[in-house]
């Protein structure tokens, strides 16, 4: 299904992520594709438990001891999944970094600010500690950190919520990383500080021309910072496309459903719509479609088998037997 | 940080003077006195003694007596031990009790806290389980059985070291008792260090350690040993109490001369003063190294500001 051609930044083919349990696998990640250019963003989205962060910790190689991948992560031709921790340290935060989902908790308590950010400075790129406080000064100015120079000596518990996620994303782009993993970051943080921190995230990709996968389960956010969308339901992928044709043109029930539930100022509903019901246990997942339970099109084909994730416009697949004139093929 | 330190001197006063005041009373309503032993002694002996010692006044004058003398720094004559004051008594013994002490602290920190770090690092592994194994085993293992052990084994067997007495500290008399105090120690803190290191581990500021890609010996020393010392720090306190007060076992079993024998001596013989002077001492010590604790909590974590 990828697409291989040499811009590409990112290429997962067939990701995998299963858990052994006591209760038996979890398939986590179910065969996962998707391409990254140079410069682009995509949104994973999903409800919780759909699979997103651990596909993104999965690329990490931050997965839980219980963790299995299986599959193929090539970043810049190089198939990240196979690297031994050594080589993967070296990419970590250097190449790629990561934005963790709750600031709060991220940050290192017992350490300053600063030697948090200057200690990736001294590993990555050999700087002296003079030279490392001022690069971290620089990017923390550059993240709008208001008094940066004071607050490289102040802890994280001095800081709000939605100042620690600056400085998170300060950490994450110090070493220019060419791409970013941003894990929900504005799950944790009162709506206006959502907004502040996605338009920062938004100049500064620019700026450091990052390319970002952006992991949420807020299509606001999608539809302000992505050119692709993944939509995940169960590990699975349920649609895959540019921005403009899943929010514009969705053609899965489940991409539908999200779309709609989406609270409008705009329209005098008397009620917010709704999917029904709750994702699968990922123990004991249904023979067929995993969202068939919730699906208003469901049919007897759905029950029986997975359908399979096929292009049926350039650069646009979908997972769903129901046809794209909404008749069930 | 001074007026937190300050403060602390304060409060010891009042917390003092009330332990010194139940634990006298506690003390004299106990049946019996110091020269009621078997050999009875002529009644009019027996007159002029309580006499000298105000023993036939109220416990109350007795009391007053005894704060009167303390607020001078001294703690009284040796009912038992005559011709001693128990400022002599616990000059001479303590020094030998805290040099026990000291060593089997450190042996304990060092030996505790390593072995918990290495067992949380390779958790669920035969490593994991043989430390955590012997652990289980010094905490089970008194030290009225590992005492006699040592000393079957070191002295009498082998030959290797002698089987008690103190020579001024020369090393070859502290092993035993080092080993005898500071097991069922180093299998605590261990167990202690292992918990709060596992837990540290998965906490999320360590996973971005980890995706910073530190390495691992990094993560664990510049990231995860501070809070994971934490509920070490304030287990220590009062086991360092415990530890350098002494342990009458080690005193009885290896005749080291230290202050775990006074304990059970001053109790026994009714040695009032004795009982007193010892309840003072470990009663200071505690308040003194909860106070170290207070102020190393705030060294360590930044939250608490005094």
């Amino acid at each position: 299904m990828t697409i291989s051609t040499t811009q590409n930044l990112l290429e997962v083919s067939n990701l995998r992520v299963n858990f052994k349990t006591p209760d038996g696998f979890v398939t986590a990640v179910n065969d996962l594709n998707f391409t990254l250019e140079q410069g682009q963003t995509l949104g994973i989205v999903g409800e919780s438990g759909s699979g997103k962060s651990q596909t993104a910790f999965a690329l990490m190689g931050l997965l839980a001891g219980n963790g299995v991948i299986e599959g193929e992560a090539r970043f810049e031709g190089k198939n990240i999944l196979a690297l031994n921790e050594r080589e993967m340290n070296r990419i970590r935060s250097k190449e790629i970094a990561m934005i963790f989902q709750d600031p709060m908790t991220s940050l290192n308590p017992y350490m300053k600010v600063g030697k948090q950010l200057m200690e990736v400075l001294t590993l990555h790129k050999g700087m002296s500690k003079a030279e490392a406080f001022e690069a971290s000064v620089k990017m923390l100015d550059a993240v709008k950190m208001p008094e940066a120079r004071k607050r490289m000596n102040m802890y994280p518990h001095e800081f709000s919520g939605g100042m620690r996620q600056r400085v998170m994303i300060a950490m994450a782009l110090l070493c220019q990383p060419k791409l970013l993993i941003a894990d929900e970051p504005t799950t944790a943080l009162d709506v206006t500080v959502q907004a502040q921190i996605l338009t920062l995230l938004n100049e500064l990709k620019d700026d450091f021309n990052t390319s970002i996968v952006m992991i949420t389960h807020d299509l606001g956010v999608v539809a302000g910072l992505c050119d692709k969308v993944l939509v995940m339901y169960a590990g699975q992928t349920m649609e895959y496309g540019t921005a403009e044709d899943v929010f514009y043109r969705p053609t899965h029930p489940y991409t539908q459903g999200l779309l709609k539930a989406i609270p409008r100022l705009d329209a005098n509903d008397e009620k917010l719509s709704t999917i029904a019901g709750n994702p699968p246990n990922l123990l004991h997942l249904p023979a067929g479609c995993p969202f068939q339970a919730r699906c208003d099109c469901a049919s007897d084909r759905c029950l029986e088998s997975m359908p399979a994730l096929q292009e049926f416009a350039p650069g646009q697949l979908r997972a769903c037997h129901k046809s794209l004139d909404g008749s069930v093929a | 940080m001074f007026t937190f330190i300050s403060k602390r001197i304060l409060e010891a006063i009042p917390t003092l003077l009330i332990l010194i005041t139940v634990s006298f009373f506690l003390m004299h309503s106990a049946p019996g006195s110091p020269f009621s032993s078997e050999r009875s002694l002529p009644p009019e002996v027996l007159a002029n003694i309580n006499a000298k010692y105000h023993l036939d006044e109220p416990v109350i004058n007795q009391y007053f007596y005894y704060l009167g003398g303390l607020i001078q720094g001294d703690l009284g004559p040796s009912f038992r031990y005559k011709d001693f004051t128990i400022n002599e008594l616990i000059a001479q013994s303590f020094p030998v009790s805290a040099e026990i002490g000291i060593w089997s602290f450190l042996v304990a920190l060092i030996l505790g806290v390593g072995c918990g770090i290495i067992a949380a690092l390779r958790q669920n592994s035969w490593v994991d389980y043989s430390v955590m194994g012997f652990a289980n085993l010094g905490i089970v293992l008194p030290n009225f059985v590992l005492a006699p052990l040592c000393i079957l084994f070191f002295s009498i067997y082998n030959h290797w070291l002698p089987p008690g007495g103190w020579n001024g500290g020369a090393w070859p008399y502290l092993v035993m008792p080092v080993i005898a105090m500071s097991t069922s120690y180093i299998a605590q803190i261990a167990r202690i260090t292992r918990g709060s290191m596992i837990e540290t581990m998965h906490s999320n500021f360590i996973r971005t350690a980890r995706a910073k890609g530190l390495p691992k010996y990094r993560i664990i020393f510049q990231h995860a040993l501070r809070p994971a010392m934490l509920p070490v720090i304030s287990y220590l306190g009062p086991a360092f109490v415990g530890i350098v007060t002494g342990s009458v076992i080690v005193d009885v079993y290896f005749g080291t001369g230290g202050i775990g024998q006074h304990f059970i001596n001053g109790a026994l013989n009714r040695d009032y003063s004795m009982v007193m002077g010892v309840t003072i001492l470990v009663g200071t010590l505690t308040i003194l190294f909860n106070a170290i604790v207070d102020v190393l909590y705030a060294v360590i974590d930044p939250k608490i500001r005094y």
